[in-house]
């Protein structure tokens, strides 16, 4: 299993029946395929869509699209609605689980994904609310990129939120910030814990009942 | 009561240089697609564009940036239009960036006649930067002021002669809002229906609203 879908399975298995769940574009996307079985999840689209789906290939809609504007569907039940509606469930507690990815994360568990200064800026488009506002905010990402840690003592790139995120998913382990600092609570299939240390920036306090991902290989 | 209904080259002639223009779309689904080629056509230039994002360089607003005739654009994101990015680090375009949300109730405020916002989106972020801050009840929020513009250009599923509107499915997004904020609001409706076809529960933009009509249909 290549790392992006052991890390979309593994946020997947935090989804509860009944969810509101919005999914941002990219590595989050790959979420929806991995629902366990038995639970029904409703997703948002923030350009203003909850019930939306794959798309379904013959049937695309030129006026139903997802945040990055490629086709989707809207299962039985949908409903649509404005961008200020659609905030308004982001902003307003009504969102259950937000999936966002991440260029870095701190020991405080504050998240940095919108710009990285001089580089890229892409704006924040719907970040920033979606990370003050869902109720659990889950960062799907890679542990390190090109070699270099993302989880840090202090993120150097520009915050995108303070509120600090609930759960954080990388290719080698699942880890929750808490007011005494990073925990690792899990780790990936073959990965071990030196491993995980060895590649993250900062402290990481061991979770006494750590396990390994209950992803099947 | 004067007829509504505009050709394409009409409603834009009635845009000066230099105004602001309140677009609808998201990744321009939903963009009144047809007016934008037409301030191309017409060489609008000096343009204020509010816009969820600047599409793609060859799809929709995206068009007017590289066309070289905005001025200045707020928006949510420039990701997928590499020409926006380029011109702002060459100082060829001010770019305000705004939290999504924040975009929408901004918009929203312009055109309900409230004095601003309040939202903890944004509170100790660069987003903060030079903004006033209110405490209610134990909780920061950031005063965002409101937006108008002297057009909205919108796009509808339907219009009736009178210029009620709905909207279809995710092509809805920002257009309501804006149908609300622009001094003059110009829509470009896929279907073009004589007044009393569009039920009164349906209308999702009251045609007291919209002062132009064009349909989004090439002739």
């Amino acid at each position: 299993m290549d790392e992006k879908t052991l890390i979309a399975k593994r946020v997947a298995l935090e989804l509860k029946d009944g969810d509101l769940v919005n999914l941002g574009i990219g590595l989050p996307t790959l979420v929806a395929r991995y629902v366990p079985a038995g639970r029904h999840v409703f997703f948002q689209s923030e350009n203003g869509i909850v019930g939306m789906s794959g798309p379904i290939t013959g049937a695309e809609n030129h006026d139903l699209t997802d945040a990055g504007g490629s086709p989707i569907s809207a299962l039985p039940g949908a409903a649509s609605f404005d961008s200020a509606l659609s905030f308004g469930l982001i902003r307003g507690g009504h969102l259950d689980v937000t999936v966002l990815g991440g260029l870095q994360v701190d020991r405080e568990g504050r998240l940095a994904n919108w710009m990285v200064p001089g580089k890229m800026v892409p704006g924040m488009g719907g970040a920033m609310d979606l990370v003050t506002g869902a109720r659990r905010v889950i960062v799907a990402m890679q542990h390190s990129a090109k070699g270099e840690a993302k989880i840090v003592g202090r993120c150097g790139l520009p915050l995108t939120s303070v509120r600090r995120v609930d759960l954080v998913v990388t290719d080698l382990a699942v880890i929750e910030p808490t007011d005494a600092g990073l925990v690792l609570k899990e780790t990936a299939p073959g990965v071990t814990v030196e491993q995980v240390i060895a590649n993250t920036g900062c402290e990481l306090i061991i979770a006494p009942d750590l396990r390994s991902m209950p992803i099947e290989g | 009561m004067k007829n509504k209904l505009i050709s394409l080259e009409e409603a834009v002639a009635r845009i000066p240089d230099g105004a602001s223009l309140l677009i609808g779309g998201f990744m321009a689904v939903g963009g009144p697609n047809r007016l934008v080629d037409e301030l191309i056509r017409q060489g609008k230039r000096d343009l204020t564009i509010i816009a969820n994002d600047t599409a793609r360089p060859n799809n929709g607003l995206g068009k007017l940036v590289v066309e070289k005739l905005v001025r200045r654009v707020v928006t949510s994101h420039i990701g997928l239009n590499p020409e926006t990015q380029k011109q702002m680090i060459a100082g060829d375009i001010e770019v305000e960036l705004v939290p999504q949300g924040t975009l929408a109730e901004r918009i929203r405020a312009g055109g309900v006649g409230l004095g601003g916002v309040l939202t903890p989106t944004g509170v100790g972020t660069t987003v903060e930067e030079g903004k006033r801050k209110v405490e209610i009840d134990g909780v920061t929020y950031l005063l965002e002021m409101p937006i108008k513009a002297d057009f909205a250009l919108v796009a509808a599923k339907q219009a009736d002669l009178y210029g009620n509107l709905t909207y279809a499915l995710t092509a809805r997004n920002f257009n309501p809002l804006m149908a609300m904020a622009g001094a003059t609001v110009i829509a470009e409706a896929e279907d073009i229906l004589p007044v009393g076809c569009i039920p009164p529960d349906a209308v999702m933009t009251p045609s007291v609203l919209v002062d132009h009509i064009v349909t989004s249909k090439p002739r």
